[in-house]
């Protein structure tokens, strides 16, 4: 090829290689797949590992932990060549596998959640910009509804509802309840943002040339949202769901924390810092993995975020 | 400004009356057995029928809606005693009305609400104005990384780390607890100064942010422009000319983060052991203590609501272009 050719390249090409140019984008991006690759090979790690996050260890073998207090008799959480992020206070469960099954676990919450609101927010939003009239008037008043809803608040206090309504209130609630009532209860007071963002952007989209062009060649209104303005959304919605799935993790596991989501024995990001806010005096090494764990993952879908945005749309400056 | 006023407050009002009717449909119509739910962890089936009667359950929902509304306004009368209005309804467990101990515990929550809101926004709006000031110097690069950083810290991992650095480990700090300003206003100062500055760590990012990259736009502005080219001295500018323009944003978020720490900051209150509102939902759920959650999901929306009426009037004597039609 002739130094200085004109190549063609497609829109998609262009925002890959403006991507790739970014190179905090880039480290984010690794950082966020190797969390996926960990929830998504934990058997595997733990099958390499040789443990598991059930297993109490450290009531199997006494000499683990100091028998008055509980707490790991070696220095550091109980830190070794065999440990590598120490044991559980009381329990001696591994800490590694807890973080990684505890890593699968609130990731799969926070994705379920956040592939439902953002599929919610698509239908709704879109429907609200492109119908107009009463329609718009109407899902824009519910948006504003659900919006002034206290959100956290709106989190625990509806758990324990959406709860009885799988199963009665006396009897234990299986996991799999648990973990589909969070999905339902984040899914639920998640979605309007997004919804409100694409509706906005449809209204301003509905007037262009393109979509009238489409409509005076007689494309139903299916085609006309499934051909063109779909692929004109295709920033906000994924700019907006790398923000969502951060958002959400970090609420299941609060959530966790105050006892009201994921409970033991499944191991759950969230729920080791209840455990750890319980062990701080004794041993503070059992929060520290899993605490630095959340802030370098909060912190690279936001950089990711950002990233995207900007390899897809140039012309906005941060 | 008074029409204005009184048109939003009606409007608040409505939003109010559907959220109470959404709350009261998910709590009452929505679980096969709500008094079960509204009777706490360990009931005995005495408490359940006791429950059943005084709640009027038989009854057909919206006739059950009614009396709960009329009962904020006028009290009510239940069969195991009279609720004085406002009356939110009655907890079982704790068997005695909502209302009193929504009160009591609203004093730590606006204390630590308000003691932070003064923290963040004083420390955050700084923050982001000299990283304005000094946009493209290393001290703007780093202000932004903390800010990244700072935004990405939870509570529940901060806050432990720094009971265990701060209280348990140096001592340097006294263990959080609420005391009363009244009795001592020191005491109060120094067992809420924990938990302000965790707060503040992670709520002042986003203002810093949000005030940098307002300012910068600012000082991009004609009208700006102009004052330099009057001759106006730098500070002059940028406090008189940028900042009375970048300032309306910042109100927009400051009131509604204000109005949801009002209506309990969970995570916060339940990582300091302080008893405040948001505690008292989470204490709830646990103990399955559904009047109560009622009562707090209420007042928590209608602190956010209040909180952007008062945000928009704010606006208009921020912003003399806004108008309030």
């Amino acid at each position: 090829m002739v130094a200085g050719e004109l190549v063609g390249r497609s829109p998609r090409q262009l925002m890959w290689r403006r991507f790739r140019r970014d190179r905090a984008g880039v480290v984010a991006a690794l950082v966020v797949l190797f969390f996926f690759a960990v929830a998504l090979l934990a058997p595997v790690i733990s099958w390499l590992y040789g443990k598991d996050a059930y297993t109490t260890y450290g009531l199997d073998r006494p000499e683990l932990l100091d028998p008055v207090s509980g707490y790991p008799m070696k220095p550091n959480g109980g830190i070794d060549g065999e440990f590598w992020f120490g044991i559980e206070p009381k329990l001696g469960r591994d800490v590694l596998m807890q973080l990684v099954y505890g890593i699968r676990t609130s990731l799969l919450i926070g994705l379920a959640a956040t592939v439902l609101s953002t599929i919610t927010g698509i239908v709704i939003g879109v429907a609200a910009g492109y119908l107009g009239g009463r329609t718009d008037y109407f899902l824009g008043r519910l948006i504003d509804l659900l919006l002034s809803f206290p959100q956290q608040l709106f989190f625990v206090a509806f758990m324990p509802v959406v709860t009885a309504l799988f199963v009665s209130p006396e009897k234990e609630t299986p996991t799999y309840l648990r973990v589909t009532a969070l999905v339902l209860v984040l899914w639920l007071l998640g979605w309007m943002q997004l919804a409100r963002l694409l509706r906005g952007q449809v209204l301003s989209l509905r007037e262009r040339e393109f979509i009238e062009a489409a409509r005076v060649t007689g494309a139903s209104p299916w085609r006309i949202i499934r051909r063109e303005l779909l692929p004109n959304l295709g920033t906000p919605i994924l700019v907006q769901s790398t923000l969502m799935l951060p958002m959400f993790v970090t609420a299941e596991a609060g959530l966790s924390f105050l006892g009201v989501g994921v409970v033991e024995p499944t191991p759950d990001w969230g729920r080791m810092f209840a455990k750890g806010a319980e062990f701080y005096e004794g041993d503070i090494t059992y929060m520290f993995f899993p605490g630095v764990a959340m802030v370098v993952f909060v912190v690279a879908f936001n950089l990711l975020g950002d990233s995207v945005r900007d390899a897809m749309d140039p012309k906005t400056t941060r | 400004m008074l029409r204005f006023l009184i048109r939003r407050s009606l409007g608040a009002v409505v939003i109010l009356v559907l959220i109470s009717a959404i709350t009261f449909f998910l709590f009452f119509a929505l679980p096969a057995d709500p008094a079960r739910l509204a009777c706490g962890k360990n009931c005995d089936p005495a408490s359940l029928a006791l429950i059943n009667e005084n709640l009027g359950l038989d009854k057909p929902i919206p006739v059950q809606y009614g009396e709960f509304m009329v009962g904020i306004v006028a009290g009510r009368d239940f069969p195991v005693g009279h609720c004085d209005a406002p009356c939110f309804g009655y907890s079982f467990v704790n068997q005695e009305p909502v209302w009193p101990t929504i009160v009591d515990r609203f004093p730590t929550t606006l204390s630590l609400a308000l003691g932070a809101a003064v923290v963040f926004l004083a420390v955050g709006v700084g923050l982001g104005m000299i990283a304005a000031w000094r946009r493209g110097t290393w001290i703007d690069k780093l202000f932004s990384s903390l800010s990244l950083l700072g935004q990405s810290l939870q509570v529940y991992f901060v806050g432990v780390l720094c009971l265990a650095w701060f209280v348990s480990g140096l001592s340097i700090m006294e263990q959080p607890a609420y005391h009363p300003i009244t009795e001592n206003p020191a005491r109060w100062f120094s067992g809420m100064l924990l938990p302000w500055l965790v707060l503040s760590l992670i709520f002042m990012a986003n203002y810093s942010r949000m005030t940098r990259s307002q300012l910068v736009e600012q000082l991009h502005e004609d009208h700006v422009r102009t004052a330099r080219a009057k001759g106006l001295s730098g500070r002059t500018v940028f406090f008189r000319y940028a900042w009375r323009g970048a300032i309306a944003p910042i109100v927009t978020i400051f009131g509604m983060d204000l109005g949801s720490l009002l209506g309990g900051a969970m995570i916060t209150e339940y990582t300091f052991t302080l008893h405040g509102v948001g505690r008292l939902a989470v204490d709830s759920v646990r103990l399955t203590d559904l009047p109560m959650l009622m009562g707090v999901m209420l007042i928590s929306s209608a602190a956010i609501v209040v909180f952007t009426i008062v945000v928009d009037a704010l606006y208009a004597v921020i912003d003399p272009r806004v108008r309030l039609a």
